[in-house]
């Protein structure tokens, strides 16, 4: 590691927030509240400069600007202890796919893997690395939680998000059927095919109101405006929210998708 | 077979709106899918043999012409011939010349799906030859002038009403008021149909699921018995495979197997697991007088190398489109060639072309599913993406998907610009949207808003509000 070892310890590591576009964009509650479990975890948390992973481009066949995407993003958060991002999705690019994308070119390829090692997702992070086991978030009702697809499948993000929002006072967690079937958002893929990506969230959506719960929760912003979207089309007053708002208990910001409240 | 792969999207519109598909699609899940997932954890040792399998595929597919050598040398030994075939075409022609050898008139078939891949049911009715599919699928999609829908169950895209209806169609010699509800009725039905023709068939042709090198064997895996009749009664059996179903050994086949069924129906073990080696021996009771394998290339061979090799691991189990959330949409005619689901997502473009495939790489959410299932470990996702790769070195991407595309990585790396303008766009979509929370109506983004809300971004970016910030601490201090 470079200089971080002068402002970073142990106790309290440098962690660089990779915020993800999405989050930077639309809702960026979502990294505040990122940043205060992380302070509550006893990390330093940073914001280095930053714009996309690069997953777009990575994923439509264009290696050449993914492989820029991605050589800039790994400069930009080798200094810190951790990268972390409150999302699956963003936080498997970094961890799984910069490795294999750099996996040609000696020099990156290694600062890649390097960096893949200390990369995480925020909820895995939270509880696996920082070994949170307590929250002091409060939140009356019934909550879903719905499996981001790269967080399940790319890191293993399922048992951490349970386990601390089993520690949210006054919330009670029912399980979603079909909570790891994916919600048809896919990044691009829904742009390319919204018919098939609609009926793939209207299957979720469907799934989500059968639990009865007033509130849904997930890892990744892409999923939950996708389900979001569909909730609120067709009218089920079902909350969206992602994971780190409530156990941060940031519970003022509307959901998503929702309008702000009167007054 | 002829494709309508290019057709893809509308194939899927008319699939999305097709109840009887919508219908039988949902039984999917109930079906296949949780049924594997019992048979996974009934046997502790699954994810072992899943990667013995995997191992043993990946060591034949490196010295795949020496086994295939083998096979040949073994099969020859065991009486039986080898026919290499480049192309659809030389297997097609090789097939017919042995019907004509037999003088037939009728051919029985099981189930293979290379029978598929070669167009071989039209080319040999066009030259006198009737083939008489006796799987029951298989029979049902003929008498429908239907191609199978998914690899193992190629008539899941049918409930039992349907077929009850395509028999009284087809059976008119049968009582019209007769009982067709319960499918023993519908099996029983077919199984008497067919009994005379298996014994009128000149010849018999299978697919194969494996070839084991040291034997010269072929092996079929089935669940109703056809297989054997169709392959046992004919003079002559002619045993349709491509290169990559070799297996070096017995024992090697025996550890795939035990992973197949429970990948694929959830069974412990098909009821039938066939071993054909060679033609009928003075001292057997019976089998056939010939057998002939037709080993078909059809551009797998160039597959090898390249980083598409995984795929020719796929023991055809079918787990990735049970398990697909796409395939579970639109079912399997979508895709508009034989290979539906993940795998043929990826296998399709190798044997017809990304030109002409190139939406079903495409259509996936790489959501992993296909991946977390397949028995051989096949990375099926990165596979899809290597294909995406080639379409856009080739630049057969959409144009306007490659020129949005462009401009999103300009402007992403140059982070000055883009903040500008994600700024810029945060707040301006935040109040064009405040009053509702999201939008119902957005340029650009109407296939998602014809059916769900756009959230409306809350206002200032994270990075603007960062800023503020770390600015008002800084002047705190």
């Amino acid at each position: 590691m470079t200089d971080s070892a002068a402002t970073s310890s142990k106790d309290r590591p440098r962690v660089g927030l990779f915020v993800t576009c999405l989050v930077d964009l639309f809702r960026p509650s979502i990294g505040f509240a990122a940043v205060k479990l992380l302070e509550q975890a006893g990390c330093t948390v940073e914001v280095p400069e930053q714009t996309c992973c690069g997953q777009p481009a990575y994923n439509s066949g264009d290696r050449v600007d993914a492989k820029a995407l991605a050589r800039r993003t790994i400069a930009a958060f080798e200094p810190y202890d951790y990268v972390v991002a409150p999302s699956g999705s963003c936080g498997g690019m970094l961890k799984e796919h910069y490795p294999q994308l750099l996996a040609d070119e000696p020099e990156w390829g290694l600062r890649a893997k390097e960096l893949a090692t200390r990369t995480y997702e925020l909820i895995a992070f939270l509880y696996d690395v920082r070994g949170m086991r307590s929250v002091a978030a409060r939140c009356t009702g019934t909550a879903t939680y719905h499996d981001a697809c790269s967080g399940l499948r790319e890191l293993n993000v399922r048992d951490q998000p349970r386990a601390l929002l089993a520690l949210v006072a006054g919330l009670r967690l029912v399980e979603l059927p079909g909570a790891e079937t994916c919600c048809g958002f896919g990044g691009t893929f829904c742009v390319k095919y919204p018919e098939i990506s609609d009926r793939m969230v209207a299957a979720k959506a469907e799934d989500v109101v059968k639990t009865g719960a007033d509130l849904l929760l997930a890892g990744d912003l892409g999923c939950l405006m996708n389900m979001a979207g569909k909730l609120k089309r067709d009218g089920h007053q079902v909350a969206v929210r992602h994971i780190a708002e409530v156990l941060a208990g940031d519970l003022d910001t509307p959901p998503i998708a929702a309008a702000k409240a009167k007054g | 077979m002829l494709t309508t792969s290019p057709a893809f999207k509308d194939n899927a519109h008319r699939a999305l709106g097709d109840p009887v598909l919508q219908r039988a699609l949902a039984l999917l899940k109930t079906g296949f899918h949780e049924r594997r997932q019992r048979a996974v954890d009934r046997l502790p040792e699954f994810d072992a043999l899943r990667d013995a399998a995997k191992a043993i595929k990946d060591h034949t597919l490196a010295h795949l012409d020496w086994y295939l050598e083998r096979f040949e040398v073994n099969c020859r030994a065991a009486g039986g011939q080898v026919h290499w075939c480049r192309t659809p075409e030389e297997a097609r022609q090789t097939v017919l010349a042995l019907c004509r050898r037999f003088n037939a008139r009728t051919a029985t078939k099981g189930k293979t799906m290379i029978a598929e891949e070669i167009g071989l049911n039209e080319f040999l009715e066009e030259n006198g030859v009737e083939p008489v599919e006796t799987d029951l699928g298989e029979y049902i999609i003929q008498l429908r002038h239907e191609a199978p829908s998914h690899i193992i169950a190629p008539a899941i895209h049918l409930t039992r009403t349907e077929v009850a209806e395509t028999f009284r169609a087809a059976h008119t010699d049968l009582d019209p008021a007769r009982p067709l509800d319960e499918p023993r009725a519908l099996v029983a039905e077919a199984r008497a149909r067919l009994r005379q023709r298996f014994l009128d068939a000149d010849v018999g042709i299978t697919g194969a699921n494996f070839l084991i090198a040291e034997t010269g064997s072929s092996v079929i895996v089935t669940n109703e018995g056809n297989g054997d009749l169709t392959q046992l009664l004919p003079k002559a059996h002619i045993v349709l495979a491509s290169l990559e179903k070799v297996v070096p050994t017995a024992e090697d086949l025996a550890v795939i197997l035990r992973v197949l069924a429970r990948s694929a129906t959830g069974q412990d073990m098909s009821v039938y697991t066939t071993v054909s080696t060679g033609p009928k021996r003075p001292s057997d009771l019976d089998g056939p007088g010939e057998y002939h394998v037709v080993l078909l290339d059809n551009g797998r061979s160039e597959l090898l190398g390249s980083e598409f090799q995984e795929i020719l691991r796929c023991i055809r189990c079918g787990a990735c489109m049970n398990n697909c959330p796409v395939y579970g949409a639109i079912g399997g005619h979508a895709y508009g060639w034989v290979y539906p689901g993940p795998m043929g997502a990826v296998l399709t473009p190798a044997l017809i072309g990304i030109e002409h495939a190139g939406h079903l790489p495409n259509a996936s959410t790489f959501c992993g599913k296909c991946e977390s299932v397949c028995t051989m470990h096949i990375p099926l996702p990165k596979l899809m993406r290597h294909w995406r790769e080639r379409e856009y070195e080739r630049k057969l991407s959409p144009r306007t998907m490659r020129a949005g595309l462009k401009l999103w990585a300009f402007l992403a790396k140059r982070p000055a610009l883009y903040h500008a303008l994600t700024g810029f766009a945060a707040k301006l979509l935040a109040a064009l949207g405040r009053r509702h929370g999201s939008f119902y109506n957005l340029p650009l983004a109407g296939g998602w808003t014809a059916t769900r809300e756009m959230p409306a971004p809350q206002g200032k970016t994270f990075r603007e509000q960062w800023r503020e910030r770390q600015h008002n601490a800084g002047t705190a201090r």
